[in-house]
């Protein structure tokens, strides 16, 4: 392909991506950009053009050995709901902008270990970074026309264009705000992007080779397996290659964590925390998919051309072999995809470590003290920019002069190794509060010096003399020093065996030294907060111990200069608020030194938050006793809290019943003084009856004709009657409301109350000439109180006589059964009962308006005796409101 | 000869006071409840009322003030003959303009010589 035709695709392509970014920053609220797609796809930068173009070169050359790197990731992620949401959760909390950062403020905002942090990170990344431009390079020859073209000077060299184009990407939307803790929209979409058309293209090549090249997956294998020294490709090489993979394995676990920029994606980048439900499967899933035809194509390449050309780059040499050179382009847009994506993403970690964990916290802190907010801002913002630059241009530099002795895989995984250097800090730190920053940096020294002297050295000595006698000799000619063979141990890989060395030492010092040394307060307050982060938002800006004293105007003072004056009172103001602080408090409390020290930390990095804030307040020492004293009482006091709160829920549930129960009790009382009075008027009236009768029966005076005196004699028998009825039924159903009479409740047919209250009635109804139907007179056994069964049976049979015309009265007695209890009802043809008084025939001394002046028999309590009744019996009676032709008085008794 | 309304809704006590008034000499009339007595009231105008309280429909009080209101029964006297016997009722009653408040029980002969005493 014409050269300046491929340049222009690539600066087409990139010019697409920087469109997709720009939008996305646009549109930085709208749910294209905010999903759990895009986050699980961002994840995928961790095929980097390593996987793309590598994995195919470690088949070629060693087999199914590729695979290790795949399955630490695989296994990591069903932990990242517990692991990396952790992390995450913290790294909101304190705006922590790099694994840098996370790692000193772990350790109590340690600035040296930040520094060293991003040293190690340095180290690792840079070749790699220079790794990835070589890929590019080595493919755009490739596919360019004049392959044996050779660039004599930087200038006239396509790829430090790429890098040129690749750092002016990543400033733009790497260094927006200098806030480093806010989210990059821009990037995480296009390395969404590209994770898509990476997968894409790679499956395209893959189905190419295998389905058109070849026929099928078994025409390959047919072939290939009949090739020598294939049985080698597809094992693990008995105990020696399982030791080697548990290593890889644990290798790429850690990576996958600790990577920076698989930190940036995967933590800092990260919007919600739901998203991890997703990503948990969606990633394994993607790794999965990239995976599927490695081995078909590489095994493809082998059977075309052998060793004849680098494996690396089968994917493109085979569509090329078949003059396919729009295949061979997608492959390398594919390719380049994965290289972007890395080193973007990498070049931004790395350069906000650089500024926020070296630069200003060793340099500028003074400068920036003194300066103005808005050039501050600038300040940070250009020595970002100007990272990036520097970390790119390196990178470039490092790939030119070192080119040849670069290899995909050995500086991939010496990347990896080096990074996992921070394991032990940062995996152990997030579990043991003892962990002290003393330990951490002279493990992470140690890790990094072992793998100096077993990897990294004899790695350079060999590449750039060419001798291999510090590799077969060892130092000063020491057998036991034999860089890959340390101490005789001979059958690991170097990196599997400067894997095994480093990690045991990192890790054994420190866990000896952490255990040793006491460590600073200040460290194991944010040990506790790490370790502790289940009751950590509780905490919040509590948790930080802190004693001494300090002006609120001062650390004002301190956030203008980098958030500038309105934004600083903003904050300060939103925290007064928060804790209910009146705005004029002039000295300082520890959650407001905590919280400026937050505020700082996206823009300076934790350990300069620190520094700075530490300026202008005067700290007293605490001893550590006190520190644990301290957070226990804060967590105490959120116990005594949450009790407190309960009690005062208690409380007021309470206080509502006894209110309640006042009114209820106020209620009974206006209720009984109401009785009372109804029951005095209810006897006075049958009294002043039998006394005016009889004050003018015993008249001598009197000639009172005998017809009136024998009505009047009637009248005061009448008034008795009633008088005593009053009054046992008064009795009655106060012995009744009060539970005093206790009922003899029985299992015993109802027909024989039924008909003993049929008895009762007998002559009253006869005497107005009512006929009473007994229209179910099946036997049927319910729990009950025969007595009081009939009593109300009666009642209501004597109410329905009393409304039922004359000569003309018909009631019908019925029941039928429900599931659980009988219905038993009493239907007259009367008048019926007018709606106004439907709701109050229960009630005590309730009469009907309707009545007849002329004073029924009744005392004014039968119903409300028979409600009682029924009630006690657990059921219920009612008026059947449906029924028109008469009155239907209704109850039921439960018999379950 | 003057003429006497009872209204109350107990027949029996009604009997005894109409039987001892009509040998009094008077003239008189019975209603069994307030809505009752109206209806007599502007036909009888009598000169006075005995008047029940807690009766169905129309009680005493409303009847009371009916009878107030009316211009024709300005000269009607109206006694309560009640079981209400609190002071609050008693207070109430006159304070609606009753010109006596009895209670029951009662003795008839009082009865008779205080509606006497009140014409």
């Amino acid at each position: 392909m014409n050269n300046y035709l491929l340049i222009s695709i690539i600066i087409l392509y990139l010019a697409f991506l920087f469109l997709i970014a720009y939008s996305a920053e646009k549109r930085s609220r709208s749910k294209w950009v905010n999903n759990p797609i895009v986050y699980s796809l961002s994840l995928g930068i961790y095929c980097s053009a390593w996987t793309y173009y590598g994995s195919v070169g470690i088949v070629a050359k060693s087999g199914i050995s590729y695979l290790p790197i795949y399955l630490g990731p695989v296994i990591a992620s069903p932990l990242w709901i517990i692991l990396l949401r952790k992390v995450i959760r913290i790294s909101k909390q304190h705006k922590i902008s790099s694994i840098a950062d996370f790692i000193s403020l772990r350790y109590g905002n340690n600035r040296f270990l930040g520094a060293l942090v991003t040293v190690v990170c340095l180290f690792g990344i840079l070749p790699y970074i220079s790794l990835q431009l070589k890929a590019v390079s080595e493919t755009f020859e490739i596919m360019a026309d004049e392959t044996s073209y050779v660039s004599t000077s930087i200038l006239d060299d396509s790829t430090f264009y790429i890098a040129v184009l690749l750092a002016i990407f990543a400033t733009f939307f790497g260094t927006q705000k200098p806030d480093a803790s806010e989210k990059h929209k821009g990037i995480v979409m296009s390395v969404a992007f590209e994770s898509i058309v990476k997968l894409l293209f790679f499956l395209v090549i893959g189905v190419y080779v295998t389905f058109y090249l070849f026929d099928g997956t078994t025409d390959i294998y047919n072939s290939i397996s009949k090739t020598e020294n294939f049985s080698s490709l597809i094992k693990i090489n008995g105990l020696e290659g399982g030791v080697n993979w548990l290593f890889t394995t644990m290798l790429s676990f850690i990576a996958i964590f600790l990577l920076p920029r698989q930190f940036q994606v995967s933590v800092l980048e990260n919007n919600r925390e739901k998203y991890l439900k997703y990503a948990i499967w969606m990633f394994p899933l993607y790794l999965l998919l990239f995976n599927a035809f490695v081995l078909f194509v590489t095994w493809g390449g082998m059977l075309k051309f052998g060793t004849s050309v680098n494996p690396d780059y089968y994917t493109l040499f085979l569509p090329l072999e078949n003059n396919n050179v729009f295949l061979a382009s997608l492959v390398f847009l594919g390719g380049f995809s994965a290289v972007i994506s890395m080193v973007v993403v990498s070049t931004l970690a790395l350069s906000v470590m650089l500024s926020n964990n070296l630069i200003i916290p060793y340099g500028f802190l003074d400068k920036f003290s003194k300066g103005h907010p808005e050039k501050n801002a600038t300040y940070i913002k250009n020595i970002r920019r100007i990272s990036i630059f520097s970390i790119i241009i390196l990178a470039y530099v490092i790939y030119y002069n070192f080119s040849i002795e670069l290899s995909l895989v050995s500086i991939g995984l010496m990347a990896f190794l080096i990074i996992s250097q921070l394991a032990p800090s940062f995996f152990i730190g997030l579990f043991w509060n003892r962990g002290s920053s003393k330990a951490s940096i002279i493990s992470i020294i140690v890790g990094f010096s072992v793998t100096f002297y077993t990897l990294i050295l004899p790695f350079t000595i060999q590449a750039f003399t060419g001798s291999t006698g510090f590799i077969d000799h060892g130092l000063f000619g020491i057998g036991s020093l034999k860089p890959y063979s340390l101490f005789g141990i001979d059958f690991l890989t170097p990196v599997t065996h400067a894997f095994f060395w480093s990690m045991s030492l990192n890790t054994l010092c420190y866990l000896i030294f952490s255990l040793a040394s006491k460590g600073h307060y200040r460290e194991r307050n944010y040990a506790e907060m790490f370790v502790d982060s289940r009751n950590y938002t509780s905490l919040q800006d509590g948790a930080l111990v802190w004693k001494g004293e300090a002006f609120v105007a001062d650390i004002k003072s301190v956030l203008v200069k980098f958030l500038g004056e309105k934004r600083a009172e903003r904050a300060l103001n939103i925290f007064f608020e928060k804790y209910r602080i009146p705005k004029d408090t002039i000295m300082a409390d520890a959650r407001l030194i905590n919280f400026s020290e937050k505020l700082l930390t996206g823009s300076i990095g934790s350990a300069s938050a620190r520094i700075l804030i530490a300026g202008v307040v005067k700290e007293e020492q605490i001893s550590l006793v006190e520190v644990l004293k301290i957070l226990e009482e804060s967590k105490d006091t959120i116990a005594t809290n949450k009790q407190l709160r309960e009690k005062s829920i208690q409380l007021t549930t309470l206080t509502n019943q006894l209110k309640q129960a006042n009114v209820d009790l106020m209620g009974k009382d206006k209720q009984k003084d109401e009785f009372l009075d109804t029951v005095a008027h209810e006897l006075k009236t049958p009294i002043t009856g039998i006394r005016a009768a009889t004050e003018l029966l015993i008249d001598e005076n009197d000639d009172m004709p005998p017809e009136i005196r024998a009505q009047f004699l009637n009248n005061m028998l009448q008034d008795s009657e009633r008088l005593s009825r009053l009054i046992h039924n008064i009795l009655d159903f106060e012995k009744l409301a009060r539970g005093k009479n206790t009922l003899e409740i029985k299992l015993q047919d109802v027909q024989k109350g039924i008909k003993k209250s049929l008895t009762v009635v007998e002559s009253l109804a006869l005497k107005k000439g009512v006929i009473i139907t007994n229209k179910n007179p099946h036997k049927f056994s319910v729990p009950h109180d025969e007595d009081r069964l009939v009593q109300v049976m009666t009642n209501l049979l004597t109410n329905a006589i009393k409304f039922c015309p004359e000569k003309q009265g018909e009631i019908t007695l019925d029941y039928k059964l429900g599931n659980s209890h009988i219905e038993i009802s009493v239907t007259d043809n009367g008048k019926g009962i007018p709606p106004e008084d439907i709701d109050h025939i229960f009630d005590k001394f309730y009469q009907s308006k309707d009545q007849n002046t002329r004073k029924p028999e009744g005392s004014g309590l039968g119903l409300a005796i028979c409600k009682e009744i029924i009630e006690q019996h657990k059921g219920k009676i009612w008026v059947d409101k449906e029924y028109k032709k008469g009155a239907r008085l209704v109850f039921k008794l439960p018999f379950e | 000869m003057s003429k006497i309304l009872i209204v109350d809704d107990e027949p029996n006590i009604v009997m005894t006071l109409e039987y001892a008034f009509r040998k009094q000499g008077f003239e008189v009339f019975i209603a069994r409840d307030g809505s009752e007595a109206l209806e007599i009231l502007n036909k009888a105008i009598p000169n006075v009322v005995l008047l029940d309280i807690m009766m169905p429909n129309v009680d005493g009080y409303e009847t009371l003030k009916k009878i107030k209101q009316n211009k024709v029964l300005e000269n009607t006297k109206v006694v309560f003959l009640t079981a209400k016997n609190k002071m609050s009722d008693v207070e109430k009653g006159l304070a609606l303009g009753a010109d006596k408040y009895l209670t029951k029980p009662f003795s008839v002969k009082k009865i008779v010589s205080e509606i006497a005493e009140l014409l």
